[in-house]
């Protein structure tokens, strides 16, 4: 295998990761998205890991994994307060605050 | 798998120097305290939670004048991944002296909102222990994992006021933006792992300096984590999160976000454009020149039209970052300039610290009669409050930098560090600043003329209520930006012997 074949579908994924965090409406679908992104992340960590024999490669994904995990537990509590004071989470109705 | 247990099978227990690691430590105690007492207290006495929270971040700070009264710098730990130095500590200092400010000015704030008052000391704490490892990691797990400790309750404490939908919408900007910001730092770091093959940032400066560093994937690896900074302390364009969120979440958070979150990420750039990226100026340099001109004129321009005084605020401190990019964007000419540049930003983030948290407390005292967060409700504030227009003038104009406030030095640093780099572009970067610090005048003398000049709007002069540790979070600022202003020497000294790189 090339390292070449990860670090492109690791492109690949973050290019879609920020097209979804930038172009859906959904908050939880751009969650997926930001879900996405870190996972691309990991792809490319843990390649480069591999390819040059090192262990710090994968800690850092661990690290990426945990975290990721604590910041998505904080995202769905702050989508859920919002769908319950407005019954929605389309997130292009959430502009109280413009200028 | 196979690599994992070589690398179980020679694990050397790392060396753990406790004095220096003691204000982490010490933070870590307080914040496990502050929650199990939020549990076993009852609903009517919660304040004494915050008390402990407050002493507890007071008793942080022993640490740090005991390490600095022993010296024996840089005290360095897990190969080179966590460090004390002057630097680090000058900046734990910092971050706690602010963080226990935000928290004399939210006690009462929080109290009488009717909101969570034990978790909003515990967050406010977490999000503290978070910038203290910042300024001490010299590493890009460090570095990202105290990013994420620091980010992950402020977003929480931007939504504190539940059933507000400003508040909601405050949030959910701030998260969302905040953990895309995290992503696509991440794949730079990725990146910049893979070229050098390490994520310790004194190895991988010279991989960068030599001639790994010519790969195009390292300018790419910089460019993207030099834009998600550039998200954390919301320079222009990467700022329109910062207005909304600014305005929505409760004043006192604000306040937090404004200056510690804002001087985190000036921390984390400073290691990582310092010593890791310092042989690639030619990328990030000229990034640093757009971005720095661009927030300085921007945020001021936005600034001059707003009703609103907390998002006027929120621009002006916009503007301020862009001020304090501007050594960076300098540092890489030569070495003199590197030295300014580093100095310049620490002093300019000292005073920043101090003069903006005591400009978001007179907002917090003021709304408490008014209810209001409009600058013309501060009309006739010099008739039944003169104490506090006094104040706020004070801040006011150390904010716009006039003499002999703290601003004006602040702003000379920078002048300086310009000046020092030399050529073109670095001059021409000073006119930006100094044409911006004019425009600046008009929008903070603006609200000055309106506490003296405007008559009270609705008549009402009853005097304003100031609660004591309310006062003390005002009287603390207002003696730092009065005292850097007098005694300027002593900050700019500080800021010399904090230099991270020379």
């Amino acid at each position: 295998m090339h390292l070449n074949a990860f670090l492109l579908l690791a492109a690949f994924l973050f290019c879609t990761g920020v097209y979804g965090a930038l172009a859906r409406k959904n908050a939880v679908l751009v969650l997926m998205s930001i879900e996405l992104i870190l996972n691309a992340v990991n792809v490319n960590l843990v390649a480069f890991g591999a390819f040059q024999r090192s262990i710090v490669g994968h800690i850092f994904a661990l690290f990426v994994v945990a975290i990721a995990a604590a910041e998505v537990g904080v995202g769905l509590a702050i989508v859920l307060l919002i769908y319950r004071n407005r019954h929605s989470i389309d997130l292009t109705e959430v502009d109280l605050m413009k200028g | 798998m196979s690599l994992l247990l070589a690398a179980a099978a020679g694990f050397k227990t790392p060396y753990f120097d406790y004095h220096a690691l003691a204000p982490e430590l010490v933070l870590t105690g307080v914040i496990c305290l502050v929650l199990v007492v939020d549990l076993v207290v009852d609903e009517t006495r919660k304040y004494l939670v915050t008390q402990l929270a407050g002493v507890g971040l007071l008793a942080s700070l022993i640490p740090i004048l005991t390490l600095a009264a022993k010296g024996g710098f840089p005290r360095s730990m897990f190969g080179g991944a966590y460090v004390v130095d002057h630097f680090a500590l000058l900046l734990k200092g910092l971050f706690i002296v602010s963080g226990y400010i935000v928290l004399l000015m939210s006690s009462n704030y929080i109290e009488e909102g009717d909101y969570h008052e034990g978790e909003f000391s515990f967050l406010l704490l977490s999000s503290l222990l978070g910038m203290v490892v910042m300024s001490s990691s010299r590493d890009l797990i460090g570095i990202f994992v105290a990013l994420e400790l620091l980010s992950i309750p402020a977003y929480l404490l931007a939504g504190w006021r539940k059933r507000d939908l400003r508040s909601n919408e405050a949030s959910l900007k701030y998260y969302l933006l905040g953990v895309l910001t995290s992503g696509v730092m991440l794949y730079g770091m990725s990146l910049i792992y893979g070229v050098t093959g390490s994520t310790l940032l004194r190895a991988i400066r010279p991989v960068i300096s030599g001639g790994g560093g010519e790969q195009p994937i390292v300018a790419v690896g910089i460019f993207f984590v030099v834009v998600a900074f550039a998200f954390k302390v919301s320079a222009v364009p990467f700022h329109f999160w910062a207005p909304d969120t600014y305005e929505g979440a409760p004043t006192p958070v604000t306040a937090f976000l404004s200056v510690a979150s804002k001087t985190a990420g000036f921390v984390a750039l400073m290691e990582l454009i310092y010593i890791g990226f310092l042989g690639r100026d030619d990328v990030w340099a000229p990034m640093f020149w757009v971005l720095a001109a661009l927030t300085m004129t921007v945020g001021n321009l936005i600034a001059l039209r707003q009703t609103n005084i907390v998002r006027l605020l929120a621009y002006s401190s916009i503007a301020q970052a862009g001020y304090i990019l501007v050594p960076f964007a300098v540092a890489g000419s030569n070495g003199r300039a590197l030295q300014s540049a580093q100095t310049a930003t620490i002093v300019y983030l000292m005073i920043y610290a101090a003069m903006n948290l005591g400009a978001f407390g007179v907002v917090i005292a003021v709304a408490r009669k008014t209810r209001s967060g409009e600058i013309s409700s501060y009309g006739g504030l010099g008739e039944y409050a003169p104490g506090l227009a006094w104040t706020m003038t004070g801040f006011l104009f150390a904010l716009a930098g006039i003499p002999p406030l703290g601003g004006w030095f602040a702003k000379f640093y920078v002048f300086r560090a310009a000046l020092d780099a030399g050529g073109g572009w670095a001059v021409a970067l000073a006119v930006v600043a100094g044409l911006n610090s004019v425009i600046a005048l008009f929008y903070y003398a603006n609200i000055a003329r309106e506490m003296w000049m405007s008559p009270v709007p609705d008549g009402d002069t009853t005097p304003v209520i100031v609660p004591p540790a309310l006062t003390a979070a005002m009287a603390i600022s207002l003696a730092v930006v009065v005292a850097i202003g007098v005694y300027p020497q002593a900050f700019a000294r500080l800021g010399d012997l904090a230099s991270l790189v020379r």
